[in-house]
């Protein structure tokens, strides 16, 4: 399949997207990609760059995600602190943690200026850069741009800091204002961190075709305890970057995806002068719903078309929980499962759980004296 | 999770209503509660925005913190909040009295305090580990009651990792272990759309209800996390307007400003708050379990020591345990653990049936007694071993000799002797010993009767063998850190990081702060 004319793929996609401009990936929706890699609904909206906040409102099912203008002002005040005089603290954080040299801290700033530059421009400045340079002379570069391909479009991605060891490898830095308290932050974040670090370091390799001149363990910097203080601490992300591998691979794969709809499926909102999304929402949630999703109730914390698809699945035991489903010995159906423990004769591969729901559904009528 | 409460989760989910998955109440519920809910500003790390807290249910007092990143306001809120928690625990905690007057032990009740999920138990943790340390004199001095309120937060937010303990309950919890509902247990953290499933309103089902709970405008979140448009659209703007009344030295103005605040912060509590003892009658309204006195004389108990300790001069709980002091925690915790879930199982025919399940329990009929009879395998006393069997057609992974109890006789050991199938059925044959009397006639009723219905489990409430034993903290071997720095309290409190041996002193906030000092100010 990979032979195929990409172009197929690419116009595809576009029909999908509509008139809407694409949706970026960013490391974000990359290691968002990762928590649920078997839904194809997801695969396409995001390959196509379909804006699913925008899809998720117009059907009537707008996104429970929002970010309170507090944190991502403490998220910018903290790292602009960090990194206030060329990074003064952040270096010295990072001779402590990993060994920088102390005689020859440069610091390059590949931020945006102002706007003028293209991610083109910044991204051939950033690739310039790290490919030549060299440890003794180069330390810390901050906000990098760099790209990975994913579902056959560019991504831009922008770490926090890379730094370079003398040892000649890349660390990838995190700078996250989540309070490390006594040595510990709060898990789900650390974990969310850790992901979107991998995406960083996955790229970087990518970028320098080189995979050893990245440190597999990532550098996150977070405020000690109920203080401003900076504190660094390392993780391994081996784990994480085998996972995106896995996901990137089946997202390359993207048109044995598309092969399996119709030519003219598309998620185009017919947007009006004003840029107000004229397609009836009934005939919006049709197209979406020719593909398949894969709801599970981790997708409320990661993916905009939660509520849609949550709805969706309310009549399977998966949206109950994988926990739930697995209990109920697999089943798929919640009213399935409840059929087969009032006794409804089983196929022959739902024998067995139909056994163990019979026997639940005697025993809580016994004790509670109640009928499941 | 197992497969009865899978399937009650199923049923439920069918049948648009929560169903119950506990027939008592596992939980201590106190007459007066003190409920606290809590709401902090976004992106710190432990910034009280506002609470809402008391004891009766018509009298809410709201505490709301105009500038959340002000040190000092922060730290008044911690005071203005000691007022309310140490007064509760005051109440509770009897004048020690003349030294030589006999104390009653344990205090007769404690307090109970009610929040509504885990984030607000964590919140309080942290906020408890931020002012537990604090000095009250000096120059970063914080109100006197800041570090005693840091102290009993502390200890609360920690008692809730012990399974037996009920001082501090997070409502979301509390209600999920007695019902399960038609969603997943993610949905199940949200404390409205889980009571939405649980107390329906009328004509709505449960799914509806919790779907209308999940909208932030309608049911504001139960905290500690604010909704994100919220603080966009009401609290950045109240904030600014507090600041700018605080400037313009307008005390008028400034007034009106607080009381917006107030107002927006109460409207974001307040359904809360409701919530919150809507929550307790429902869990009031279930039938207590057999141990849940036990287990509440066990916090009594721990409460009263935590007094003392403070009486007696005590000084706050370490940043971290000690090698010797977690290993012996964690020990704790996990006996804890396992008398707790065979409790549970002893009071509630509902968890006793997950064990009939996987077969470490079984219940049948009893259709054979032999009350009276007497065994004598020394030859030189008679020994009252009545022998009964129970039928039954649950699967039986026992086998003779083990030896089982029975929740309706507890102090009972019934030793299988014999198991055989019979038509597709388990005969069961157990020897009965102890509590019976000391005759060599059982004592009425001590004895399951021909034709009752019994269930026999492996299970036992009592706690097995000894518990492990630890070291001396002075004794810690190298491997483990070696004997722990001795702690050395500076003065009236000692300072963070003095058990490390850091002088706090040495380290100004200042130094590290950002110009706009205001903006990004250090708890420390």
């Amino acid at each position: 399949m990979r032979g195929k004319d990409t172009g197929w793929v690419e116009a595809r996609l576009d029909r999908l997207r509509g008139r809407a401009l694409p949706v970026s990936h960013n490391a974000r929706t990359i290691s968002a990609l990762a928590a649920n890699p078997g839904c194809p609904r997801r695969a396409l909206l995001d390959a196509s760059g379909t804006d699913k906040q925008k899809i998720a409102a117009h059907t009537g099912f707008p996104a429970p995600f929002g970010q309170s203008p507090f944190a991502i002002a403490r998220g910018n005040a903290f790292e602009a602190m960090v990194k206030d005089n060329s990074a003064d603290l952040l270096l010295a954080l990072l001779r402590e943690h990993i060994g920088l040299p102390i005689p020859s801290a440069h610091y390059h700033d590949l931020n945006d200026v102002g706007g003028r530059e293209t991610v083109q421009v910044r991204h051939f400045r950033t690739r310039q850069l790290l490919s030549a340079a060299d440890p003794a002379t180069h330390t810390m570069f901050d906000h990098p741009l760099l790209r990975l391909k994913v579902g056959g479009r560019h991504a831009y991605l922008e770490p926090d800091l890379l730094a370079l060891h003398h040892d000649g490898r890349f660390y990838v830095v995190e700078v996250k204002s989540f309070a490390v308290i006594d040595g510990q932050a709060d898990p789900a974040k650390v974990a969310a961190a850790a992901i979107q670090s991998a995406v960083y370091v996955h790229a970087l390799r990518d970028l320098l075709q080189d995979e050893d001149r990245v440190h597999h363990e990532t550098i996150l910097v977070a405020p000690k305890d109920f203080s401003n203080r900076p504190v660094a601490t390392s993780i391994d992300v081996r784990k994480q970057l085998a996972v995106l591998r896995r996901q990137l691979d089946r997202i390359a794969s993207i048109e044995d995806v598309l092969s399996g709809y119709p030519a003219d499926l598309t998620f185009d909102l017919a947007p009006d002068g004003q840029g107000r999304p004229g397609r009836p929402p009934g005939e919006l949630r049709k197209a979406i719903q020719t593909v398949g999703a894969n709801y599970a109730p981790e997708c409320l914390a990661t993916c905009e078309l939660c509520f849609l698809c949550r709805e969706e699945a309310a009549a399977e035991t998966g949206a109950l929980g994988k926990d739930v489903r697995e209990d109920l010995g697999g089943i798929e159906y919640v009213a399935r499962a409840l059929d087969l423990a009032r006794g409804a004769v089983p196929p022959p591969e739902q024998a067995e759980a139909a056994v163990q729901l019979m026997r639940a559904a005697v025993l809580r009528e016994r004790v509670t004296g109640e009928a499941v | 999770m197992t497969m009865l409460t899978a399937l009650a989760r199923a049923k439920a989910a069918a049948a648009g209503r929560a169903q119950p998955v506990k027939m008592v109440r596992h939980v201590h519920l106190a007459e007066r509660p003190l409920v606290l809910v809590i709401a902090q500003l976004a992106g710190e790390a432990c910034a009280p925005l506002a609470a809402i807290a008391g004891d009766d249910r018509d009298k809410p007092r709201l505490l709301v913190v105009y500038e959340p990143r002000n040190r000092t306001q922060r730290f008044q809120f911690a005071a203005d909040l000691a007022e309310i928690v140490l007064g509760a625990i005051d109440g509770y905690a009897p004048d020690p009295g003349p030294a030589d007057q006999v104390k009653p032990e344990p205090c007769p009740d404690a307090p109970q305090i009610l929040v509504p999920n885990l984030p607000t138990v964590t919140f309080l943790r942290h906020l408890g580990r931020s002012t537990r340390f604090r000095r009250v004199t000096g120059e970063y001095a914080v109100p006197e009651a800041v570090p005693a309120l840091g102290h009993w937060l502390s200890y609360y937010a920690e008692r809730t990792e012990v399974p037996r303990s009920a001082l501090m309950l997070p409502m979301t919890a509390a209600l999920a272990d007695h019902w399960v509902t038609g969603q997943s247990a993610t949905e199940d953290a949200n404390l409205g759309a889980l009571l939405g499933w649980i107390d329906l309103p009328p004509g709505m089902t449960g799914r509806d209800a919790a779907r209308a709970a999940e909208d932030p405008v309608r049911c504001p979140p139960a905290g500690p996390a604010t909704d994100p448009a919220f603080d966009k659209d009401v609290l950045a703007p109240g904030l600014e307007a507090v600041r700018a009344a605080a400037a313009s030295g307008d005390g008028l103005r400034l007034a009106r400003a607080h009381t917006a605040m107030d107002d927006a912060l109460r409207a974001q509590l307040e359904p809360t708050w409701a919530l919150m003892w809507r929550a307790a009658d429902l869990l009031r309204a279930v039938p207590a379990a057999d141990h849940v006195e036990r287990r509440w004389t066990d916090d009594r108990r721990s409460f009263t020591s935590q007094v003392e300790w403070l009486r007696g001069g005590g000084g706050p709980q370490p940043r971290r345990d000690s090698a010797v002091a977690a290993a012996r925690r964690l020990a704790r915790l996990e006996r804890d653990q396992q008398r707790y879930a065979a409790e549970r199982a002893y009071d509630d025919p509902l968890v006793m049936a997950e064990y009939r399940m996987t077969g470490e329990a079984f219940g049948g009929t009893v259709i054979a007694v032999d009350p009276e009879r007497v065994v004598n395998p020394t030859g030189k006393r008679l020994l009252l071993r009545p022998e009964i069997t129970v039928e039954t057609d649950e699967p039986v992974l026992f086998a003779p000799g083990d030896v089982l109890r029975s929740p309706a006789r507890p102090k009972q050991k019934a030793k299988i002797t014999d198991v055989k199938a019979r038509a597709g059925r388990t005969l069961v044959t157990v020897e009965l010993e102890g509590a019976m009397g000391r005759k060599l006639t059982p004592e009425p009723g001590s004895v399951p009767a021909l034709d009752e219905e019994v269930t026999y489990t492996s299970l036992t409430i009592e706690l097995q063998g000894q518990p492990p034993r630890f070291p001396a903290a002075a004794d810690t071997p190298w491997t483990h850190g070696g004997p722990p720095p001795a702690y050395v309290p500076a003065g009236e409190d000692a300072p963070e990081g003095q058990e490390h041996g850091l002088a706090l002193d040495q380290f100004t906030p200042e130094a590290y702060l950002p110009s706009d000092a205001d903006a990004d100010e250090d708890w420390s």
